[in-house]
């Protein structure tokens, strides 16, 4: 199947004319575009994300793949096109709004808060005590303390738990920033590059949370580094130079013309 | 690791886990011993000092308002120390709350007789607007409207903490939600403090221009005058700046507290799980903003005067030297910085006769610039960091 055909596919699922979309489509993006200083970042016709999927991009650098990410979540605006998210129109959200819809997201450098203990970083990511006065007067259940004890020891991080987070190393880091995301149980969870700066041993690690995460949560990874895409063994989108360039499955991806010429070069 | 030692430390963790929270703001370096020190200090050693003749009233006042500059500073620390929002507005929220308190104590002041056609009694202060002799204020010559709700002690403390909240409230509305931030967000708060200032020193504002609210008399009928009264402010002042260390405390050790650091270090990401950081920040804005309402109330009292100097550019600045110099991010830091700065302050802009030279007050603005570069390039953790780090270790701290 090539892309034309592919987004005609995703294009008769579109929420503005079929009812069946929210049903299929967790995440629909569709005539997104987004312009910058006249150069065209992101170009997408049409894009759908399943329920429960894990979906891979890829694509060489300054392919849009982060700005994807930025247009889903409310940090840039789209200058056309829509962004469909469980049901609802989230294009002209606000990033908090959209967060609390069910967007959770990791950014590239993993975002943990420095002065703040590796406990008190999971306490933040909770879900549900957004209110002032909660957080006021409110305190961590014995439950909610016991999950976020589950997580930490899941990624080795229980005996950091009352460090501060600036004593933590490059990996740590990045496992804290996937355990607050972990803890905060969003619906979709945007990954943006979590094997970037990691060893064989914890990339391997963070390919099997990514794993056990995609039985009941929707997630889109972006990666750059081939190993770990072929470890996720998902539905893999190639994005190149803001536009999808071809989808399928990583073995498919790769025997591309076009796919292989934008990796290589001429 | 095995499996097996890995579920017996995490059931070890569990048992802990309650404790967690507590090392952790240890470590974040709330001391336990400055309120402590501040009850022992502030009514043991001191009232001691003064009954036994060691120290005059005079000292004992100066104290006192130093102590209104400490719970001023603590609300600095909140808004600046631990939220990363520098505010130049806060010397500001101080004259608000001095002048609702100074516009109580003019209301029952001066010498008595010059009553408008209303029956009320116009403020002595007041004279550069009304020029008259007792008994010779004309019928349109009445106590402007705003003077009135003032009358009260009780409607005049709600209206001291009422009117910087709701001032901070507006700024930090209008500030926040348009996202502005860092060094454009203290150049909003400096210029709102000019503008109030200007205002504040105009004579048709009928605020008594640039002389300020003067010839203060009594409160709640007592003499201002009387040492015992002066004693007992100096009390109210000190009890009223353990209250708002332990407010503040407790705002910080919950997770509001983390919320503001999390600001702090990087909202952008606070506002990707789903935080509305501008409501937190106004809440430490407006906060921080009654708080030094209520240092400008006690403050007002102790001074027996309050002038639009109050809110100077300037003082808004000496708040954050006091800040910086105590240690910011750590509210037993900005008492210390603020009782500090201002004995040296006061030490300093005395004349004394040194070996060769006279010593004059006017060099003490040298010795504050020396002290503000000193503390940003040398210990930029502040005396309370230099003291944290002279008692222990302050890794050990986090690891505990």
């Amino acid at each position: 199947m090539d892309q034309a055909q592919r987004t005609a596919e995703y294009k008769e699922y579109s929420p503005r004319e079929s009812r069946l979309s929210e049903e299929r489509y967790l995440l629909f993006l569709e005539d997104i575009t987004a312009v910058f200083d006249g150069f065209k970042a992101l170009d997408i016709e049409a894009l759908g994300i399943e329920h429960n999927e894990l979906r891979v991009i890829i694509g060489p650098n300054g392919a849009g793949k982060t700005t994807l990410c930025d247009v889903v979540s409310g940090k840039t605006r789209p200058t056309t096109g829509e962004v469909f998210f469980d049901g609802a129109d989230i294009t002209n959200q606000t990033e908090e709004e959209i967060a609390l819809r069910g967007v959770g997201r990791k950014f590239q450098t993993p975002t943990v808060f420095d002065s703040l203990t590796t406990y008190e970083n999971m306490e933040l990511a909770l879900p549900g005590h957004y209110r002032l006065w909660s957080n006021l007067f409110g305190s961590t259940t014995k439950d909610q303390e016991e999950r976020i004890l589950e997580i930490l020891e899941r990624v080795g991080l229980l005996g950091e738990m009352h460090r501060e987070a600036k004593y933590l190393s490059h990996g740590q880091r990045q496992w804290l920033a996937i355990s607050t995301l972990i803890l905060s149980n969003p619906k979709l969870l945007l990954v943006d590059e979590p094997a970037a700066g990691l060893t064989d041993a914890e990339t391997a690690l963070t390919a099997e949370l990514l794993f056990e995460l995609k039985d009941d949560h929707t997630l889109i990874v972006i990666e750059h580094d081939m190993d770990f895409v072929r470890q996720l063994d998902s539905f893999v989108t190639v994005l190149n130079e803001g536009a999808i360039m071809a989808e399928g499955t990583m073995r498919e991806v790769q025997q591309n013309e076009g796919v292989i010429e934008a990796y290589l070069g001429r | 690791m095995c499996r097996n030692s890995a579920v017996k430390q995490l059931s070890g963790f569990l048992q802990t886990a309650g404790t967690a929270k507590k090392s952790s703001a240890i470590s974040r370096g709330i001391s336990f011993f400055v309120p402590w020190m501040l009850f022992f200090f502030g009514l043991v050693v001191i009232p001691l000092l003064y009954y036994t003749g060691l120290i005059t009233i005079g000292t004992m006042n100066m104290l006192g308002r130093y102590m209104a500059f400490a719970i001023v500073a603590v609300g600095l620390d909140l808004i600046w120390g631990y939220t990363g929002i520098l505010s130049l507005c806060q010397a500001f929220f101080f004259s608000l709350g001095g002048y609702a308190m100074g516009m109580y104590l003019a209301h029952h002041g001066g010498p008595e007789g010059i009553i408008d056609a209303n029956g009320w009694k116009i403020p002595a202060c007041l004279y550069v607007v009304y020029p008259y002799k007792v008994g010779e204020a004309p019928a349109d010559a009445l106590v402007p409207w705003f003077w009135k709700p003032f009358y009260t002690l009780p409607v005049t403390a709600i209206l001291g903490l009422l009117l910087p909240g709701l001032a901070a409230l507006a700024i930090g509305y209008f500030g926040f939600r348009s996202r502005v931030r860092g060094v454009y967000f203290a150049i909003l708060t400096q210029a709102i403090t000019v503008a109030g200032w200007l205002v504040f020193c105009m004579n048709n504002m009928k605020l008594c221009g640039t002389n300020g609210l003067t010839r203060f008399d009594r409160i709640a009928g007592f003499k201002l005058t009387n040492p015992n009264v002066k004693v007992s402010l100096y009390v109210i002042t000190l009890l009223a700046l353990i209250g708002v260390y332990f407010l503040c405390q407790h705002v910080v050790r919950s997770r509001v507290g983390c919320i503001l650091i999390a600001i702090r270090d990087d909202e952008p990401t606070l506002r990707f799980s789903g935080y509305k950081p501008y409501i937190y920040k106004l809440f430490a804005f407006c906060l921080a903003g009654m708080i030094a309402g209520l240092g400008g109330m006690l403050y007002a009292p102790q001074m027996g005067i309050f002038t639009p100097t109050n809110m100077e550019a300037s003082a808004s600045i000496l708040v954050v030297v006091w800040v910086a110099v105590g240690g910011r991010g750590a509210l037993s830091g900005a008492i210390l910085g603020a009782l500090a700065v201002n004995l040296l302050y006061n030490f300093f802009t005395s004349e004394k006769n040194l070996w060769l030279v006279t010593w004059k007050a006017e060099y003490w603005q040298f010795v504050l610039g020396g002290l503000f570069i000193g503390v940003v390039l040398l210990f930029p953790g502040g005396l309370i960091d230099l003291w944290r780090r002279l008692v222990g270790n302050r890794n050990n701290d986090v690891m505990t």
